[in-house]
């Protein structure tokens, strides 16, 4: 005989209080304890900054904070992109779903791609983890490569889930619900850029 | 069982409160050298007897209810406990709830004595470095001054252990550096603690005061002695190998006789 | 509900086939427990043989240990341990403990095997998930053990691992380069692993209940393991990126704990503006959860054993609960109580001092229920009732002493002294191994499907429960003396005359340990000898004892249980029997 939780016999399990199924639970306490981790990264900058009596500010309008700005832009447009695929896979338009999911998929690789652009410029002005060209205190290096690099970790980790599940949703191998899990972890991405950018860009511009 | 087990708790309970109790010199607080220590001596003293009393009760009562079910026979009735889990919650919170304030309340201002007051205007400032594994102490001489410290200038060859630049830098000509903690008795001390390598601690236990010395901070403490005597610095923070033998000695004389020592340092300077 | 609602049955319609499925890579929730319960006892053995090294040394410091030169030839010359080699077992001993020991057995051992059966379902809810982490787990503590033999040693600077000693690399000492590198990154592969432990258990908790069991019916032991996955949860989550900072600092050049112009070893750093206070900020907030993760789980396994052997239902069920999550909660707001005197702003000190004054109203509530509950009881005296009452007593003691360190101006006293050394081996040392051993007697016949010899277990018990009293009660004594903590030898002229008190703490840990042993035999012999287990021979009420000894694959044979009872009906009035099991459909007339 079949042991069979869910899958629609819910006469035979309690109610899940929160109404979700466990997948996407999973995901919303990954992004819960995912949000300490970028907030200790955070307080550990922001700690620094505040003990530093000789931190640089040396991000100019253009190219850096313009390039932060489109690199939003980008990253905002992502999460609608976003939003359309979950909404397109919970109509069952599966390749509407999949346009949207690839959109998305590509919108983050080129915020990723402007990421990295933008810190080999910051390297060939001679910043490092450990080094200062302006002669301010080195953490400034230190936490702008770590919390930004911090995040793109996690964008690229986006950008491959978001692929597999473009081919999965095609294949027939996901549905709605881990796309929905999938938008889940995109718009948390998208939502620590939108601490971190005024954090280590705006609060550091010239 | 059940006998055994209320049996032996009670002894491990008495015997551990006797120790506490009739502790003779050994196993104590040491004396108290401290103007402040008194105060800290009280607030241990309280807590002491507010959670000895405590601890007593909780487990006598622990051994004896275990005892009392032992001697009871297959299919005994059970007994609720009268008022349930009420009277456990009321007697948490009221009773838990007034050590707290009144210890908090009394102890802040013992802290607050010792750690968040300035030192006073007239205290005897005294500059400490903690390195890997010594204390060494600095008076500003002459002068009154004490000179600037320079890492890159530090050698213990040749015993310039603060990296003074005697030099280039007037004021750190007459500073007087030593490897004892020598003070007057009732004085107020104001010593400025920074450390050369790692986190390093002051602790004097006569004194009953402890202070972390934090690499990158120069860290304020101010003490006054109130007996002569020879007492032991150690440093309670985990510094390396040589944690357990970094010590110094404070030593604590009269006035007439500290300020002639402080002349003979000043003088071979 | 979704057709996704829950997929944890739907993986193991089968049972798996071949060794390494069954035994090695299994997804099967029973499978990881028993693995975690292994590496546990494995890490324990290592621990306690560490803290003999540790005692015998600090009993006569020039000891020649037989064997030690050639675990450590640059530790150990001639095999008397060096004082740099004292501090890396006391180090190894520190982290194998409260990590792989006291966060691994009684939460993710026991709860990986308890709680899905406990709320009734299949499996957990991501069983390939768990599988990994365990593996995960695993691969951090070969790292930690890897340690032990590169050169240089293990790493000196504690379990807390405070910067700049910690950070600076290999300048400040043996053992601070590769040795303290691995202990980062093994602790950081720690973190991943229980962040996907608690993923599941919190979903399993929520999702996978069967019919009837509503949260109120939930056992003590769920409630535990569910409230500290949340807590480990984001506790994790700051250790995890501390680790990866200290790395940083240690490999790459940055300067996050270390501040500009040390001289170490003559030479001066290239680190400039860092802060060592950010390092014990990060930890500690950390840190004190995480020892509220080591002891929620063990009060929740203590509570759920204790009714089954009183014959009576605990006092204030959903009080004790309210009380663990409440020790939950506040444990988030009191990590400076371990700074206060670390140079953070002294006024802190009084801020963090009340909240960590407070946990120890719902710390006694807890302690007046159980003491309360065995009023007016019968116990039946087994092993494991006997751990239970024990912990009851050794909580009392190490919780007392906390109160002592709570208070800012004692704690600049007793900071860093032995008084310190007795309260956390009373809480973790002892009283959460007291719930391990006391879980073991209890569910071992559950999951071998044998007894465990009940006289060995009760010697095991008595050497063990008056072994640790003489072993940390008088650590208060030295502690009030002054005696500091982390120290090699005893060289100060006022330690000289307490070293009396260690020698006898020594022997006293090496009879104690002698003790476990027992233990340890009476497990292995009882797995192949001991008399088979009936599926309740306990007579007990949770969903574990309602299914066969041991539980098949899918824990419940494809029954799909219905639960109509809370989870501590023991004695009810006019019952068929003096207890019900939450499966009985069985309804008693109440006056």
């Amino acid at each position: 005989m079949e042991v069979s939780a869910g899958h629609g016999h819910a006469g035979l399990m309690e109610e899940s209080p929160y109404g979700i199924p466990s997948g996407k639970l999973a995901m919303w306490c990954f992004v819960l304890s995912d949000a300490v981790t970028f907030s200790a990264v955070l307080f550990a900058y922001g700690y620094l900054r505040v003990g530093s009596p000789d931190w640089s500010t040396p991000f100019v309008f253009v190219p850096s904070i313009l390039n932060g700005l489109v690199m939003t832009f980008v990253l905002l447009t992502s999460g609608l992109t976003m939003l359309a695929a979950v909404e397109a896979a919970k109509a069952g338009r599966t390749a509407a779903g999949t346009r949207w999911l690839w959109a998305t998929c590509v919108l983050g690789a080129l915020f990723a791609a402007m990421h990295l652009m933008e810190w080999r410029h910051m390297i060939e002005e001679g910043w490092r983890l450990f080094q200062n060209p302006l002669g301010g205190a080195v953490q400034f290096g230190a936490a702008f490569f770590s919390v930004t690099g911090l995040h793109l970790l996690h964008v690229v980790g986006g950008v491959v889930a978001l692929a597999i599940m473009a081919l999965g949703l095609r294949s027939g191998k996901y549905n709605r619900i881990d796309v929905e899990i999938t938008g889940i972890y995109w718009h948390f991405v998208d939502l620590v850029w939108m601490f971190v950018f005024p954090l280590i860009y705006l609060m550091n511009a010239k | 069982m059940g006998k055994a087990f209320g049996v032996v708790l009670t002894i491990i309970t008495l015997v551990s409160t006797a120790v506490f109790i009739f502790h003779g010199n050994l196993l104590w607080l040491p004396v108290d050298a401290s103007a402040h220590g008194h105060g800290v001596d009280h607030q241990l003293m309280e807590t002491m007897y507010g959670s000895g009393f405590l601890f007593v009760l909780s487990q006598l009562l622990l051994g004896l209810f275990v005892w009392q079910s032992s001697s009871r026979k297959e299919g005994w009735k059970y007994k609720t406990f009268p008022g349930g889990a009420k009277p456990m919650v009321v007697l948490a919170i009221v009773l838990v709830g007034i050590e707290i304030l009144a210890l908090s309340f009394v102890g802040s201002k013992v802290w607050a004595g010792i750690y968040l007051t300035p030192a006073e205007p007239q205290a005897l400032p005294i500059d400490v470095q903690a390195g890997q594994f010594a204390f060494y102490f600095r008076y500003a001489g002459v002068d009154g001054k004490f000179g600037g410290l320079h890492p890159d200038k530090i050698d213990e060859g040749s015993g310039n252990f603060f990296g003074l630049d005697p030099r280039n830098d007037e004021a750190a000509r007459d500073d007087v550096v030593t490897a004892s903690l020598v003070i007057p008795v009732n004085r107020p001390i104001s010593l400025t603690m920074h450390s050369k390598d790692v986190i390093h601690s002051f602790y004097v236990r006569e004194l009953r005061i402890q202070q972390d010395i934090v690499p990158g901070l120069m860290i304020p403490l101010h003490f006054t002695a109130t007996k002569t005597g020879r007492f032991e610095i150690v440093c309670t923070q985990l510094c390396g190998l040589g944690h357990y033998q970094m010590k110094a000695y404070l030593e604590v004389k009269s006035q007439d006789e500290f300020d002639q020592w402080l002349k003979q340092q000043e003088a071979a300077q | 509900m979704s057709e996704a609602t829950a997929h944890a049955a739907g993986h193991q319609h089968t049972a798996p086939t071949g060794f390494m499925r069954k035994y090695i890579f299994s997804v099967d929730h029973k499978v990881i427990g028993l693995q975690y319960y292994g590496l546990g006892l494995v890490a324990v053995l290592i621990g306690m043989v560490l803290s003999w090294l540790m005692r015998l040394h600090l009993g006569w410091s020039t000891l020649a240990i037989p064997g030690l030169e050639k675990l450590s030839p640059a530790g150990a010359p001639g095999n008397v341990m060096t004082p740099e080699y004292y501090l890396s077992l006391m180090t190894m001993h520190g982290t194998i403990m409260v990590f792989f020991v006291l966060t691994n057995a009684p939460f993710s051992g026991f709860g990986n095997y308890f709680l899905p059966i406990q709320v009734g379902a299949a499996d957990m809810a991501f069983p390939r998930m768990n599988m990994m982490s365990f593996w995960v787990t695993l691969t951090s503590f070969l790292v930690l053990m890897a340690a032990f033999f590169v050169p240089g040693g293990p790493p000196l600077s504690g379990w807390t691992a405070y910067a700049p000693l910690s950070a600076v690399g290999q300048a400040a000492g043996p053992g601070q380069g590769l040795g303290q590198s691995l202990w980062g990154l093994s602790i950081a592969i720690f973190c991943v692993g229980q962040l996907l432990g608690s993923l599941n258990f919190i979903a399993t908790t929520l999702d996978l209940r069967t019919k009837g069991m509503s949260l109120a019916r939930l056992p003590f032991s769920t409630w535990a393991w569910f409230i500290t996955s949340v807590i480990g949860l984001m506790a994790f989550a700051v250790l995890l990126p501390a680790c990866i900072l200290l790395i940083l600092d240690r490999t790459a050049g940055t300067s996050f704990f270390i501040p500009a112009g040390l001289v170490i070893n003559d030479q001066l750093q290239p680190h400039a503006g860092g802060s060592p206070l950010l390092w014990q900020h990060l930890f500690w907030f950390f840190g004190h959860p995480e020892v509220y993760i080591a002891i929620l789980p063990a009060i929740g396994i203590v509570s759920h054993i204790l009714p089954a052997f009183m014959r009576k239902p605990l006092l204030g069920p959903r009080v004790l609960v309210g009380c663990i999550a409440s020790i939950g909660f506040l444990s988030y707001m009191v990590w400076g109580h371990h700074m206060f005197v670390s140079g953070m702003n002294p006024f802190s000190a009084i801020l963090f001092s009340v909240p960590t004054l407070v946990i120890t109203i719902p710390a006694t509530i807890a302690t007046l229920l159980w003491i309360g509950s065995v009023y007016g009881a019968r116990i039946r005296f087994t092993t494991a009732s006997l751990f239970c009452l024990g912990f009851v007593s050794v909580f009392i003691s190490g919780g007392i002493s906390g109160f002592f360190l709570a208070q800012p101006s004692i704690d600049t006293y007793l900071h860093a002294t032995y008084f310190v050394v007795a309260h956390f081996h009373f809480v973790m040392g002892v009283a959460a191994i007291f719930a391990i051993f006391a879980g073991t007697y209890f569910w071992m016949p559950k999951m071998v499907g044998r007894m465990m010899n009940e006289t060995l277990g009760k010697i095991h018990f008595w050497l063990t429960f008056v072994g640790v009293y003489c072993i940390f009660m008088p650590m208060h004594y030295l502690g009030l003396a002054g005696n500091v903590r982390r120290y090699a030898a005893f060289t100060d002229d006022f330690l000289a005359p307490l070293i009396p008190v260690h020698q006898f703490i020594t022997i006293a840990a090496l009879v104690t340990g002698a003790a476990q042993l027992i233990f340890v035999f009476n497990l292995i012999w009882s797995r192949f000898r001991g008399p088979k287990a009936s599926d309740n021979p306990w007579e007990a009420t949770s969903l574990e004892w309602s299914t066969a000894t041991p539980p098949p694959f899918d824990n419940f044979g494809g029954k799909q249980l219905v639960v109509h009872q809370e989870a501590y009906l023991y004695g009810v009035e006019g019952a068929s029997a003096d207890y019900i099991m939450q499966t009985s459909p069985e309804t008693v007339k109440t006056s």
